[in-house]
């Protein structure tokens, strides 16, 4: 889904969420080539002309999550939790190590032993950052999320300087895990509810599309 | 003057990053409206003023970084408008307490001039004054669970706060003390939380289970509109046995036709329509010492959900006839029971109605939908007794009870509305297929 489509449904979902007419939710998509910048992000972490990109056929998109800079593309899962914290701890930094957790523990079911790094928020493998988190807060409901690389095509990197980090990035399948992503967004489903203590519902694409616009 | 503060986001949490300021100084705010945005971890989250005014000074600059609690900018209340308004500004009153919770309007008006808001009525009481500045809601609310005197807590977080650790602490040291006589017979104290300790048969005796935010906004917006507005409710038996018939005559061809049932709820909602023509301050509101005449009628719907209640509204109900009432009651119930309304679908209504005769009972006193001022409740439609120019017949009759905010309807006004319903139900002759 397109990366400002995939906003407006945020959005949306966020106003419901804050009104409690709709549930927690976590949407789960993938992006067309798109490089976003964090509220806090840093221009000059964006490598290439906008006029580069373009040519490249990437869209430059400035949005309001927490975080630096970012790629997303095919290849990649991203995750949109919609939570509403004051059903759940009512603490943001607790919010960000559980859905590191989410991460850490879908890795895991693929034999990647992945981990958190002190003052480094995102989750990495071997020195690497292979899942990045940006998360925007509206009266302690969610949105924005996480971005795990699955079989991500790592050159698009090339253009950032992701998350303002001179540290190198991984996907899975760089690792030898070629994991079909459907599957993986399922694992992803699973371990959210787990650790969310949340009861996980699928709900169709077209269904999302109806519920919300 | 309200202080603005740097807002607890976590236990863990001792600081954030201001990012940015959404206003500037001098520029007027609303309770609720984003205000700044701060920054911690890889999360950016917009803090909402905590009171209406004019933003009057900034006191920590986007970029900075300061502990919990720190006073980052000052509100000065009231706004431009504020000469309406009679002086009556003694520091003594009651101010409502800036950190009151979020009131659950469902449908604030659309365009709400900058008038002065009226103060949000003091919904819940809070704790006089704080001891050792702002507490975060989770201590609050540990607090209350436990009837615990913050006063008596010693604070160990940032600046002698009181932590959540801290009342946990207390709570764990008052129950092993022994001066509790735990065999006493229990006074009627509030339901104690979590830490009930099992009852001899090792069977607890309370189950404590947070709500859920919607019940939370309907028991916000419950008290809100008992403090706002002085209810009267006035009832009016109605017969309905023209529209009675005139339903059973079509309802099996509404049904093949339309794919929907036919019910009494659209005859009521449009008899309604023609009465708020005729009487539209019942589909007025009140802002401060005004009058809000709205141009359109829109009637809120109460629909009863598993473990609450949603009031979607079915724009400008004056321009549909019965099928078109009825097909969007049928629509706005179904999504709002699978929870798929759009947000604007519950906001903007300017009268409601309430149905409760579907779940058998015959006359109640519905609570307004603020800021509307009456709702309507409809009985369940009964077969009774009456009787017409001395003679007994059987009759389709219910019950229509208004409630209305006597603050601007007065009883007679009440009472004429309410007889128009009552007559364009009894004289009902529109064809509905």
């Amino acid at each position: 889904m397109d990366y400002a489509e995939a906003f407006r449904l945020q959005r949306e979902l966020v106003a419901s969420r804050q009104r409690g007419v709709i549930p927690d939710q976590l949407v789960i998509l993938e992006h067309p080539h798109t490089i976003t910048l964090g509220r806090n992000g840093k221009r000059e972490h964006l490598l290439a002309s906008e006029d580069i990109l373009r040519r490249a056929g990437i869209s430059f998109q400035e949005t309001d999550r927490g975080g630096d800079i970012t790629y997303h593309g095919p290849g990649q899962i991203v995750g949109y939790p919609i939570v509403d914290l004051r059903e759940w701890k009512r603490d943001v930094a607790a919010y960000v190590r559980a859905i590191e957790q989410v991460l850490i523990d879908t890795l895991a079911d693929y034999s990647i032993s992945a981990e958190r790094v002190a003052g480094l928020t995102g989750v990495w493998t071997g020195g690497r950052k292979i899942a990045a988190i940006g998360v925007h807060i509206s009266r302690w409901v969610t949105s924005h999320g996480f971005a795990l690389n699955v079989s991500t095509d790592l050159s698009y990197f090339q253009y950032i300087v992701p998350c303002g980090l001179t540290l190198p990035v991984t996907s899975m399948a760089e690792l030898g895990v070629h994991a079909d992503p459907d599957e993986v967004a399922g694992r992803l489903a699973l371990h959210f509810g787990r650790i969310f203590e949340r009861e996980m519902t699928m709900l169709a694409p077209i269904e999302m599309g109806e519920a919300i616009l | 003057m309200t202080d603005v503060v740097m807002p607890q986001m976590g236990e863990s949490i001792v600081e954030g990053t201001l990012t940015k300021w959404l206003k500037k100084a001098g520029d007027h705010v609303e309770r609720d409206e984003p205000l700044f945005e701060i920054s911690t971890d890889k999360v950016d989250t917009e803090i909402p003023s905590p009171a209406a005014g004019t933003l009057s000074e900034i006191l920590v600059e986007e970029g900075k970084t300061v502990g919990i609690n720190t006073v980052v900018a000052k509100i000065e209340e009231g706004g431009a408008a504020a000469a309406a308004k009679p002086p009556a500004k003694p520091a003594a009153a009651p101010a409502p307490p800036p950190a009151a919770p979020v009131a659950a309007a469902p449908a604030p008006p659309a365009a709400k001039p900058a008038a002065p808001a009226p103060p949000p009525p003091a919904a819940a009481p809070e704790a006089p004054a704080d001891p050792a500045g702002p507490l975060s809601p989770l201590v609050r609310k540990l607090a209350r669970e436990n009837s615990v005197d913050l006063g008596r807590v010693t604070g160990t977080g940032a600046g002698g706060r009181i932590t959540k650790q801290d009342v946990e602490s207390y709570i764990a040291a008052q129950q092993s003390a022994p001066a509790a006589p735990a065999a006493a017979p229990a006074k009627p104290a509030p339901a104690p939380a979590v830490t009930t300790p099992p009852a001899a048969g090792g069977q607890a005796k309370t189950r404590v289970e947070p709500m859920s935010t919607m019940r939370i906004k309907i028991a916000e917006h419950m008290i809100m509109s008992q403090a706002t507005s002085a209810h009267v409710t006035t009832i009016h038996r109605v017969d309905m046995t023209k529209v009675a018939r005139m339903r059973a005559r079509n309802k099996d061809d509404f049904q093949a036709r339309h794919g929907i049932a036919l019910t009494f709820l659209p005859f009521v909602v449009r008899a309604s329509v023609e009465a708020l023509r005729a009487y539209p301050l019942l589909n007025a509101s009140i802002d401060g010492s005004n009058i809000i005449y709205h141009n359109e009628i829109n009637i809120g719907i109460a629909v009863a959900l598993e473990n609450g209640l949603i009031v979607p509204v079915i724009r400008q109900a004056d321009e549909k006839n019965v099928l078109g009432l009825q097909r969007a009651i049928v629509d706005l119930a179904a999504r709002a029971r699978s929870r798929q309304l759009k947000p604007d679908e519950v906001q903007g209504g300017t009268f409601s109605i309430s149905n409760f005769g579907s779940f058998g009972s015959v006359m109640a006193t519905p609570v307004i939908n603020q800021p509307q001022v009456a709702i309507l409740g409809v009985g369940a439609v009964t077969k009774d007794p009456v009787v017409i120019d001395d003679a007994i017949a059987i009759r389709s009759t219910c019950y229509l009870s208004l409630s209305f905010d006597h603050r601007l309807i007065d009883g007679a006004l009440g009472d004429q509305f309410t007889a128009k319903v009552k007559s364009v139900l009894e004289s009902w002759s529109e064809e509905v297929l």
